[in-house]
């Protein structure tokens, strides 16, 4: 059977803390305790006015990608709500694919 | 990359209300409050008792296709709050006790009847004034308490110089008829798929943050649907926004230096013949005028102004004026600087004279907010003619001229200054009545007098949810207000026009702004009033428009949630733009006026035009060895909406303190670390937030947050009002500092020195000091004759 998993397209991640939120509701998570977490990278200059200045969620060992929500046919919680639509669900194979032909992205197996 | 995904359709319907399992869930719109400058669709889930359990994004709102942001995912918080306050209270004690009684909904009727007779008849009904907030829906909710409630003509915000919006709203009317916006598809329900759009090439970010303000009606993460559809951005910001970083251009300019910039840009498209001679010769007016002022906008000049390089303007200029199309988002920043509209102006024509106003992908011609608009006409045509004019009018030509608001400037009737004494008749405002407003936390300027001349009201109602800062200094009398969810409404801004649906039973006795208009309304002057609910209101509304386009009722409009109006571009060649059917724009001359002839007619600059910001290194060089940053203030943040979501837990989870912003070195130059709280202190005044270094600030810029309160301290007066004064960085900027239209004011555009807060120094204290060291500041500034140094 096909394992399951996120393809996060960290080029359009602007940190707006929804999948965090969204998370933190759906999981009724105390303060403190998160199923996915957005890490800054940045802003520092890499050279000559380029710039590094990213986002990058990831996903803690809470997260059953939404396991009740697939039951009802609803995609997880965070990638319903992405404000950049950057976060994907899908089966690993498939998003490996996608991962392969676009750059910056990450794949979170689980 | 994708701008859609795929939902399971049998999950997500189309149909209004559905259930799913012991759950009511109903398709309807957000829209404050809490407060908020978007409308986003989302389905709410009731329980059996029309309790709320839950708030999700609706996949099939074309507005943000299922998207939300962390306050409508985290809203729960503030609905079943502790500290809401359910039932109508009055102060027990004097003002700042904070000690508050129960009443009933009658008790406050009565009172407030008995004063507003006590005001109208002593003084007249202009000694009572209407503030109200902002993004909470109650835009028109207000004026028409105040035109047919009270028969004031006051009704405004406390803002000053209108500096949110309006200022670029009033100067796109004279311009284009019109207010403009930056097309992304937002007018199609189609969206991104409608045949006749295109991504702009290039689209410029100008003083916003987009993705974070979310600001007039423009829901921020469509320029992450642009980007993925191949557009390339320039951004101009003090600060490396995230945008910032992934534009081609980035112009860090100084604080309030935009209009230099874009008269620069201006003066490269034209002098190298890069603009749209087609659109300029057949739809413009003052071109030449334009052309010639131009020149002395070099990029030279605005390179040293701007404190940026020559070449990044002028590559700028060329990579925008040679995209087709581009468009221009722009924030509030252009509001907050005093010659803002002068800005503005300068960059309406950027997007005009390159030929991209009102094409696919540009900045099109639409109605900002035509609902609430006519709402508040409704209103106005059944109230009587306010008997005293307008008390900006002789201080602003412009007023007199195009009408505009009647009281112009809050302080104009509150604070005054030795030009304008608003202590005596027959402009003295001696009642207030306010709704979703925390005035001197919040929008203020110049806080600590702002607050002085509040108190100086003899009779105070407000509205809200909370006890706020300004509720515990100032109210009488408090009304508690519904949530989005609680509340039937209607709303547009751009499109759709949007339908609001009370699928949740308010708690206590909470009532929504329409409610209360209704219940005053009918209290006050029942011949006026005959409806018995809100849907009732906004069925007379659409009624009284017989040509109106949405030739429906509020019941039907719910079902299907909301609906678009259809739009068409180029508006100006096809007669759709003027109210007599001609093509042309609605302005005096028919035309786009690049040269504003009204303005001529009052005695104003007609043409865009850089003046120096009142205090800073060109103006005050005297006061830069003492003061020796810029202070930009108001920088938004996801988790709050101005004043508000300060004592939601998940809120201050992200970001518990107020954060203050330097670059490294400047940090380092004076041994402050990451994390170090800070005195932040200008003339004015001075407050403390806690430092953030980041390597992506323009280095000798401070760039501070407002609207800080802390509902979790004592809020007496005793215990500093919750820490309103603390942390506020209005206490450090100016009022009564405003653009000679009478709009846009200096919130952008201070100085500052910052220092470390110690165990010696920590205690902030609102003392009758403070308030006369500001008011002395403003003088020696402000009234100081303004002279243009590069002349």
């Amino acid at each position: 059977m096909s394992r399951y998993g996120l393809l996060i397209d960290y080029e359009y991640c602007t940190g707006c803390h929804s999948c965090e939120t969204a998370c933190k509701v759906e999981k009724n998570l105390p303060t403190g305790k998160w199923g996915i977490q957005v890490k800054q990278v940045g802003p520092w200059e890499i050279e000559n006015n380029r710039w590094q200045f990213d986002y990058i969620p990831i996903p803690t060992d809470i997260c059953d990608l939404c396991a009740e929500r697939r039951a009802q046919g609803k995609l997880p919680i965070c990638v319903h709500h992405c404000q950049s639509m950057a976060i994907e669900f899908g089966p690993i194979e498939e998003l490996a694919k996608k991962s392969a032909s676009k750059p910056k992205t990450v794949l979170y197996s689980r | 990359m994708s701008t859609t995904r795929v939902f399971d359709p049998s999950v997500y319907r189309k149909e209004w209300q559905w259930k799913e399992g012991d759950y009511t869930v109903t398709r309807t719109t957000q829209w404050s409050g809490p407060g908020c400058h978007d409308g986003c669709g989302v389905l709410i889930f009731t329980d059996k008792d029309g309790k709320f359990v839950k708030m999700e994004g609706d996949p099939n709102n074309p507005y943000n296709k299922g998207r939300l942001c962390m306050r409508c995912l985290g809203i729960k918080e503030a609905i079943e709050h502790k500290d809401r306050q359910i039932y109508p209270l009055k102060r027990v004690g004097g003002r700042g006790s904070n000690k508050w009684e129960r009443i009933t909904w009658d008790e406050a009727l009565n009172t407030i009847e008995k004063k507003v007779k006590h005001y109208t008849e002593t003084y007249g009904s202009h000694s009572i004034g209407c503030y109200g907030g902002t993004g909470r829906n109650a835009f028109w909710q207000l004026p028409s308490i105040a035109r047919s409630v009270f028969e004031t003509p006051h009704a405004t915000s406390f803002i000053s110089g209108n500096a949110c919006y309006l200022p670029r709203i009033t100067i796109m009317n004279l311009v284009a008829g019109d207010a403009m916006v930056a097309d992304c598809a937002q007018m199609y329900e189609e969206s991104f798929n409608h045949p006749e759009w295109k991504a702009p090439e290039v689209m410029i970010q100008w003083g916003v943050n987009t993705v974070i303000s979310n600001s007039d009606g423009f829901y921020g993460h469509w320029i992450i649907d642009l980007m993925k559809q191949g557009t390339k951005f320039i951004t101009v910001d003090p600060s490396m926004t995230w945008i910032a970083a992934k534009s081609d251009y980035f112009l860090q300019i100084r604080p309030g230096t935009d209009g230099a910039l874009a008269l620069a840009m201006l003066n490269v498209i034209i002098n190298e013949d890069l603009y749209d001679h087609d659109f300029v010769e057949n739809w413009t007016y003052g071109f030449e005028q334009l052309a010639e002022r131009v020149q002395e906008y070099t990029p030279e000049f605005a390179a040293k102004v701007c404190e940026i390089s020559k070449d990044i303007i002028i590559e700028s200029a060329r990579a925008f004026a040679k995209a087709k199309p581009a468009s221009i988002h722009w924030g509030v920043a252009l509001d907050m600087i005093k010659h803002g509209v002068a800005a503005a102006h300068a960059i309406m024509c950027l997007w005009a004279i390159t030929g991209n106003l009102d094409v696919p992908g540009g900045n099109i011609l639409m109605s900002a907010a035509r609902w609430q608009a006519e709402c508040a006409a409704f209103f106005a045509e059944r109230s009587p003619q306010p008997k005293v004019g307008k008390p900006g009018a002789k201080r602003y030509p412009l007023i007199e001229e195009i009408g505009g608001r009647p009281s112009w400037d809050w302080e104009m009737l509150l604070m005054g200054d030795e030009k304008y004494n608003p202590l005596e008749d027959p402009y003295k405002i001696r009642m207030l009545y306010t709704t979703n407003s925390n005035s001197f936390a919040g929008n203020c300027a110049e806080a600590p007098r702002a607050f002085e001349a509040l108190n100086n009201l003899e009779f105070v109602v407000c509205a809200d949810y909370w006890i706020t800062p300004t509720v515990s200094a100032l109210a009488d009398i408090f009304l508690p207000l519904s949530m989005s969810c609680e509340r039937d409404s209607m709303r547009s801004w751009w499109a759709p026009l949007r339908t609001i649906s009370k699928v949740v039973t308010p708690p206590g006795e909470c009532k929504s702004d329409e409610e209360i208009l209704l219940l005053l309304g009918k209290h006050f002057h029942p011949e006026r009033f005959p409806w018995n609910d809100p849907r009732e209101i906004m069925d007379a509304i659409m009624e009284a428009r017989p040509d109106h386009l949405y030739k429906t009722t509020f019941n039907e409009l719910e079902k299907k949630v909301y609906a678009y109006e259809g739009f068409e571009y180029k508006k100006y060649e096809k007669g759709l733009a003027r109210a007599d059917g001609e093509a042309g724009f609605n302005t005096a001359t028919g035309l786009c006026e690049l040269y504003i002839s009204v303005f001529d007619a009052v005695g104003l600059d007609p043409l865009p035009y850089y003046r120096e910001p009142t205090e800073g290194p060109v103006s005050t060089p005297e006061l830069m060895e003492e003061y020796p940053f810029i202070l930009t203030t108001g920088r938004r943040t996801w988790e709050f909406f101005h004043t508000e979501h300060r004592q939601l837990p998940l809120m201050r989870e992200f970001r518990p303190d107020p954060m203050v912003e330097m670059n490294p070195e400047d940090a380092a130059d004076l041994g402050l670390e990451d994390g170090d709280w800070i005195w932040i202190q200008n003339v004015h005044g001075k407050c403390k937030q806690k430092l953030y270094i980041n390597e992506g600030m323009k280095k000798g810029v401070v760039s501070a947050e407002h609207g800080w309160w802390f509902p979790e301290r004592d809020g007496s007066k005793e215990g500093g009002y919750y820490g309103a004064f603390e942390s506020n960085i209005n206490n450090l900027t100016t009022a009564c500092d405003i653009g000679p239209t009478g709009n846009a004011a200096p919130y952008k555009t201070q100085i500052c020195k910052v220092y470390k807060v110690t165990p010696e120094n920590e205690k902030y204290e609102l003392t009758s000091e403070e308030v006369k060291r500001s008011f002395e500041a403003r003088r020696y500034l402000v009234d100081k004759p303004e002279k243009d140094p590069y002349a």
